[in-house]
């Protein structure tokens, strides 16, 4: 008797559509990846004010935007939650060594969030000084 | 052992168990079965006593009991667990539902079809390629502590495939490699005693194998052994990705 012959029929089970809302874990993920979203269109809008610099009436007009602003402030936790989510994870992407033990995750996460929070004050410094 | 007459009803847990007779339905369904409750019985346990006590033709796997073998993963009230190391008090009063590991299709009730995995184990070559061949004659390969640490979590997977069913990457394309098979390869990428990563890197570096992980990290989470295979996973994205800028800024380099 061959195992073709013998074999039974095995059962798939289906993937629902739903899947992510199953498992906290998998919502969370699904959250974070949808931040994306939000980063992306918060880069547009810098980047369409970076192209106006010069026009200072358009410049002046995208900043005083009330739409823009609700947007930006919608996108600002988003963004958070984005950063801090990669943040936490890049323990797990840049392993280093001494020795036989491995240098402590969380100074690994620490150091970003050092740079992270530095470079946001110099960005705020430059700003309110020119702004 | 006579009960005594002023004894307390003993205490009872119920199961609610995914069947699959292929033979004699299309369909699965589900049976519940009512178990006494130890304080220190696992599920296994409680399956053990199904099948011996109530019904023999409930089948499923399982070997060591003790949580080294990785043959009792199963699905327990949507968690995948091994059932050798899942307490019935942890859940008790309430119903347990036990089902197959997800994502992977289902030959009999709870066993099932693991082909794949093994397949994908040849597939990356999850054995030594030593770097230099040598008689046994001439001795051991050997190994400081430190290179052993770099590798040790990764060699600690009992191939159980808990990682398979949290990852729902897995889920939706059942031809990527997953987290095992990628956290094992990388276990012999990174033994200072093997030569064989150039052998793995066509299978590995794919989009059946790291490139299609999204690092839910789910898997690292539900494994048993803390082998951290989303961590294998990054690690190799970092090395694949190091190895493709050396070989444009420096092509004629190794």
């Amino acid at each position: 008797m061959s195992d073709q012959e013998t074999k039974t029929k095995e059962y798939r089970r289906p993937m629902p559509a739903d899947w992510w809302l199953k498992k906290r874990t998998y919502s969370l993920f699904m959250v974070r990846e949808l931040t994306c979203v939000f980063v992306g269109g918060y880069s547009l809008i810098l980047l369409i004010l970076a192209s106006r610099i010069g026009d200072q009436e358009s410049v002046t007009a995208m900043l005083n935007s009330k739409t823009l602003s609700v947007l930006q402030l919608i996108a600002l936790p988003m963004v958070i939650y984005h950063t801090v989510t990669w943040l936490n994870l890049t323990p797990k992407v840049l392993v280093l060594w001494r020795g036989e033990e491995r240098v402590n995750p969380l100074l690994i996460a620490a150091v970003h969030y050092v740079a992270w929070i530095g470079v946001s004050i110099v960005i705020l410094c430059v700003v309110f000084a020119y702004g | 052992m006579a009960a005594n007459e002023n004894s307390q009803p003993e205490a009872t847990i119920s199961l609610e168990v995914f069947r699959y007779c292929p033979e004699q339905e299309d369909e699965p369904r589900f049976q519940t079965y009512e178990v006494p409750y130890r304080e220190d019985w696992v599920v296994l346990d409680a399956l053990n006593y199904i099948k011996d006590k109530i019904d023999g033709s409930l089948t499923y796997r399982w070997s060591c009991r003790m949580g080294v073998c990785g043959s009792c993963g199963m699905m327990v009230n949507g968690e995948p667990k091994l059932t050798c190391a899942a307490f019935l008090r942890d859940y008790h009063p309430a119903l347990i539902r036990v089902e197959p590991l997800s994502y992977f299709p289902v030959i009999r009730d709870l066993v099932i079809n693991m082909e794949g995995f093994l397949d994908k184990l040849t597939e990356v070559k999850a054995w030594l390629v030593p770097k230099e061949e040598k008689p046994v004659s001439e001795g051991e390969y050997l190994q400081t502590p430190a290179e052993l640490a770099k590798y040790k979590d990764f060699s600690m997977c009992i191939n159980c495939m808990l990682c398979y069913s949290a990852c729902p990457v897995f889920g939706h394309h059942e031809e990527f490699l997953g987290p095992a098979v990628i956290a094992l390869a990388q276990r012999y990428n990174l033994d200072s005693r093997d030569g064989g990563a150039d052998e793995r890197a066509e299978a590995i570096f794919s989009h059946e194998g790291i490139w299609e992980c999204t690092f839910v990290g789910d898997c690292s989470r539900v494994c048993p052994k803390n082998v951290d295979p989303a961590g294998a996973i990054q690690q190799a994205k970092v090395t694949a990705t190091k190895d493709f800028y050396r070989s444009v800024l420096v092509p004629w380099g190794k």
